[in-house]
């Protein structure tokens, strides 16, 4: 307040009245985002009135259950937004997680740290596989990674046949407790800060501009000077990056790796469809698919606190997933016509 | 010897066996502004793609300020001094109008002081492209060309579609351009621009640099006449000879509308386009590339939906919601892209037969014995070359078409709407064509023909309607519509008024006089 007192009336005027068209304007392009965290915060509450002893312990079993479906969102964003698909995250995020836990098997707390860079870099180098595979072959993207998917899902099943490997101690506890408060859990924060570390910067760059820029219109953005085939593989390689991001999660939070993890593929491109990123290129970002990741979990478990019998509950869940987007895309409609 | 800014000489471009340019050039003197011309098919837009570095040519040389550069993409001819402003913009929908810029690296300042002298000041730089109406979009891609100081800026039809004043704005920037001793390379349909703005005109004919014109007077008959080439009048007279007698052995028919059009509006480009098509009646369509012949062929098939307008059939208004309604009102659609229609892995009977089972109640057992009367029939009546068993995609390109007409004749439609039906397809089948849609326009039914070749209008047509800018502005019967008339009349061009001040000074008598 004292701070503010000392500048003239008019200027500040005119600034809240800046600040407010800058909010209306802020508010009117992530209206979507917006309407994803009040439904979050809506299955929150509707949890706790559910079960009266939801509480910081819940929490920071869904944020681990979430953490690697975010990564797989948002390895799977990245490919999307420039214009592709990548239908084997899933089998990459197996692969780097059998190959961390294999690799810190026997091997000391301090190694891990080694271990933990060399597959995030073994990520990249895959997503750079499979990005300049679609480049040179000018095969589409769904049939490319589609193809790869096996590949690297055999290559996980090299590395381990059956689960096992293991993980260092302090990998293990970045996943678990809390952070600072009760309500805040630890692997929510980490799976934030990774993700904010990559994007972010990456949102700021030329480099992202191209991503957005190829998924928007191909030519358009050849004509603007974009290079469009190192642009394509660049974002496969972000992709493979927050893939390994996932499988390294996928060994922290059960502490060994399985080359046959969950459907994450498919989860990934839920989250992503549900939080708003245009499955055409060139729309979306970060926050609205980790809003969906915990709406898709948060939708289970409220199920489950209701007493819905389990098999019912993802058909529940599937249909969920289809009303929602179509209101949103009936939203979008009206909105262009208006 | 002038020391040229650009030029560009020896280009040759093929794609697979089609070649786009065989041998052309282009040499552009500093402070001048060089019209490129050329009919449709030219190979305007191959060499516009060479010199901006989306496309790579076979042969030839680019030099700038006499060094020879290659040029192998966008950021390649910025760094040499060429931008461009392309036919349709290529500001990136999904990216607000800052970041548009960011991604080309146009410094914001001088952006936005050419927008200001374009005539839209105070833009919101945070507006997404896709929320602002096309106009805008030209006007936004050519002052961000601008702010990034060009020595050679190339403009491909940047005009069109832009309203009256902002093109004023325009060209009054690309006049001051000169002055600065940098060039422009001004691509229009419309001559009356070309010869006002331009200093020096290329003209292109079939991929081959056929001359370089000196604007001034007389200097647009001498690019229409290099557009047209020596005139081949060896193998026309016989089948106008054919078409004639055709004419004189019919008697005067008691034709009726068959379809008419009213203040057919859709898209940015369709304006205004009223006319009538007759039974038994050829109708000619000429129109230069983009004038909104597309938009008019695709609301007729049903497949868009206009914005204004009206269309009667047999005198009752229809409401065409999808290619279903079309085919019910008798409207049926041939485009130039066989692959548009036909179903290239089935065979030559089934694309025939297909028409028949479009109605629900038809999914149904086929009745294999009727069918394949009708079937054979319309493959005997178009000598199409072939067993009826064979895949369509293993026939040329003239038979394929043939089947795509032929489909439509064996369902007994009335109204065939035929849109550039003899692309690359060769002479002799060619010929067939013609034949047939004479034939079928002697049996009563009504062809409505779009052509980009202007020989076909007097071959095939009774009649033709020139369109320019989205309006009907020319109809002339068959026997006047030669090609310098046509070719005038599509560059907005009034027959026997040579010279845009001729024409004001008529309208100005005209005006005296009423």
């Amino acid at each position: 307040m004292s701070v503010a007192s000392p500048v003239a009336g008019p200027v500040i005027e005119g600034v809240t009245g800046s600040v407010q068209s800058t909010l209306a304007r802020i508010v009117r392009r992530n209206g979507w985002t917006i309407v994803l965290y009040l439904l979050l915060a809506a299955l929150l509450l509707l949890a706790r009135a559910l079960r009266s002893g939801f509480g910081p312990a819940d929490i920071q079993s869904l944020a681990i259950g979430v953490m690697p479906i975010i990564f797989a969102a948002a390895a799977q964003t990245v490919c999307v937004i420039s214009g592709g698909i990548d239908l084997s995250v899933g089998p990459v995020m197996a692969f780097t997680s059998v190959t961390a836990a294999a690799l810190m098997k026997g091997g000391s707390e301090e190694s891990a740290i080694v271990v933990v860079i060399f597959v995030l870099l073994l990520g990249v180098a895959v997503g750079a596989i499979n990005g300049a595979l679609v480049v040179v072959s000018r095969v589409p993207d769904i049939i490319v990674t589609l193809a790869m998917s096996f590949v690297w899902a055999g290559a996980a099943l090299l590395v381990l046949s059956s689960p096992g490997g293991a993980a260092a101690e302090w990998f293990k506890d970045l996943s678990s407790g809390s952070f600072l408060i009760d309500w805040l859990p630890k692997a929510l924060v980490v799976v934030l800060v990774c993700v904010a570390l990559v994007w972010l910067p990456l949102r700021r760059s030329r480099l992202g501009l191209s991503m957005y820029a190829l998924g928007s219109s191909p030519v358009a953005a050849l004509r603007s000077g974009v290079d469009v085939n190192r642009t394509k593989v660049a974002a496969y390689m972000v992709t493979g990056l927050f893939a390994a991001a996932g499988g390294l999660t996928l060994t922290m939070i059960t502490g060994i790796g399985s080359p046959r993890p969950g459907d994450y593929t498919l989860n990934g491109v839920a989250a992503i469809v549900l939080g708003g990123v245009s499955l055409v290129g060139g729309r979306g970002g970060m926050l609205g698919p980790i809003a969906a990741a915990f709406i898709l979990s948060l939708i289970r478990i409220n199920l489950v606190f209701l007493g819905v019998e389990p098999s019912y509950s993802t058909v529940i869940q599937g249909v969920i997933l289809i009303i929602v987007v179509m209101i949103g895309g009936l939203v979008a409609l009206r909105r262009s016509r208006a | 010897m002038t020391d040229l800014l650009l030029d560009a000489s020896g280009i040759a471009k093929r794609y697979g066996a089609v070649a786009a340019l065989r041998d052309a050039s282009l040499a552009v003197r500093p402070g001048e502004v060089h019209a490129l011309m050329g009919a449709n098919g030219a190979g305007k837009s191959t060499l516009v793609k060479i010199l901006t570095g989306t496309v790579r040519p076979d042969r030839g040389t680019i030099s700038i300020r006499g060094t020879v550069r290659a040029i192998s993409s966008p950021t390649d001819a910025r760094r040499a001094g060429m931008v461009s402003v392309y036919q349709d913009p290529t500001v990136i929908p999904d990216l607000d109008i800052s970041d548009n810029l960011r991604l080309t690296g146009t410094p914001v300042d001088g952006f936005r002081s050419w927008m200001a002298e374009l005539g839209i000041p105070g833009l919101d730089l945070s507006d997404y492209a896709r929320d602002l109406p096309l106009p805008t979009l030209r006007i936004i891609d050519l002052a961000r060309a601008l702010a990034h100081e060009p020595d050679v800026l190339l403009m491909d039809e940047t005009t069109a579609a832009l309203p009256a004043d902002l093109t004023e704005r325009v060209l009054e920037v690309i006049g001051r351009q000169k002055a600065s001793g940098r060039s422009v390379i001004f691509i229009s349909h419309r001559l009356i621009e070309i010869s006002a703005l331009c200093d020096r005109a290329t003209v292109l004919r079939d991929g081959e640099t056929v001359g370089v014109v000196d604007m001034g007077p007389g200097a647009e008959d001498r690019i229409v006449s290099l557009m047209l080439g020596p005139s081949e009048p060896e193998s026309a007279p016989a089948v106008v000879a054919g078409v004639a007698d055709a004419s004189s052995d019919a008697p005067p028919a008691p034709t009726r509308v068959r379809l008419a059009v009213t203040g057919l509006r859709a898209g940015a480009r369709l304006q205004d386009v009223s006319f009538e098509l007759h039974t038994g009646e050829v109708l000619g369509v000429v129109a230069l590339e983009g004038q909104g012949q597309e938009e008019l062929f695709e609301v007729l098939a049903g497949s868009r939906r206009p914005a204004g307008g009206d269309i009667r059939v047999d005198d009752h208004v229809v409401d065409l919601r999808h290619p279903a309604d079309a085919i019910k009102a008798g409207l049926v659609y041939v485009p130039a892209d066989r692959l548009e229609a036909l179903l290239p892995q089935r065979s030559v009977h089934e694309n025939i037969a297909l028409p028949f089972s479009s109605r629900v109640r038809d999914w149904g057992p086929i009745r294999v014995a009727s069918e394949k009367r009708t079937v054979d029939g319309a493959i005997a009546r178009l000598q199409i070359d072939t067993r009826a068993k064979s895949e369509v995609r293993r026939l040329s390109g003239g038979n394929q078409q043939k089947v795509t007409i032929a489909r439509w004749i064996a369902s007994g439609v009335q109204t065939l709407l035929c849109f550039d039906p003899t692309r690359g397809i060769d002479i002799r089948t060619k010929r067939q064509i013609y034949t047939l849609l004479r034939e079928l326009a002697a049996s009563g039914s009504a062809v409505l023909l779009y052509t980009s070749e202007l020989e076909e209008i007097q071959l095939v047509c009774d009649r033709a309607i020139v369109i320019f800018g989205g309006r009907v502005v020319d109809e002339m019967p068959a026997a006047q519509a030669d090609e310098p008339t046509l070719l005038r009349a599509a560059y907005g061009l009034p027959p026997g008024v040579p010279m845009p001040e001729e024409l004001a000074e008529a309208a100005a008598v005209a005006e005296g006089v009423a």
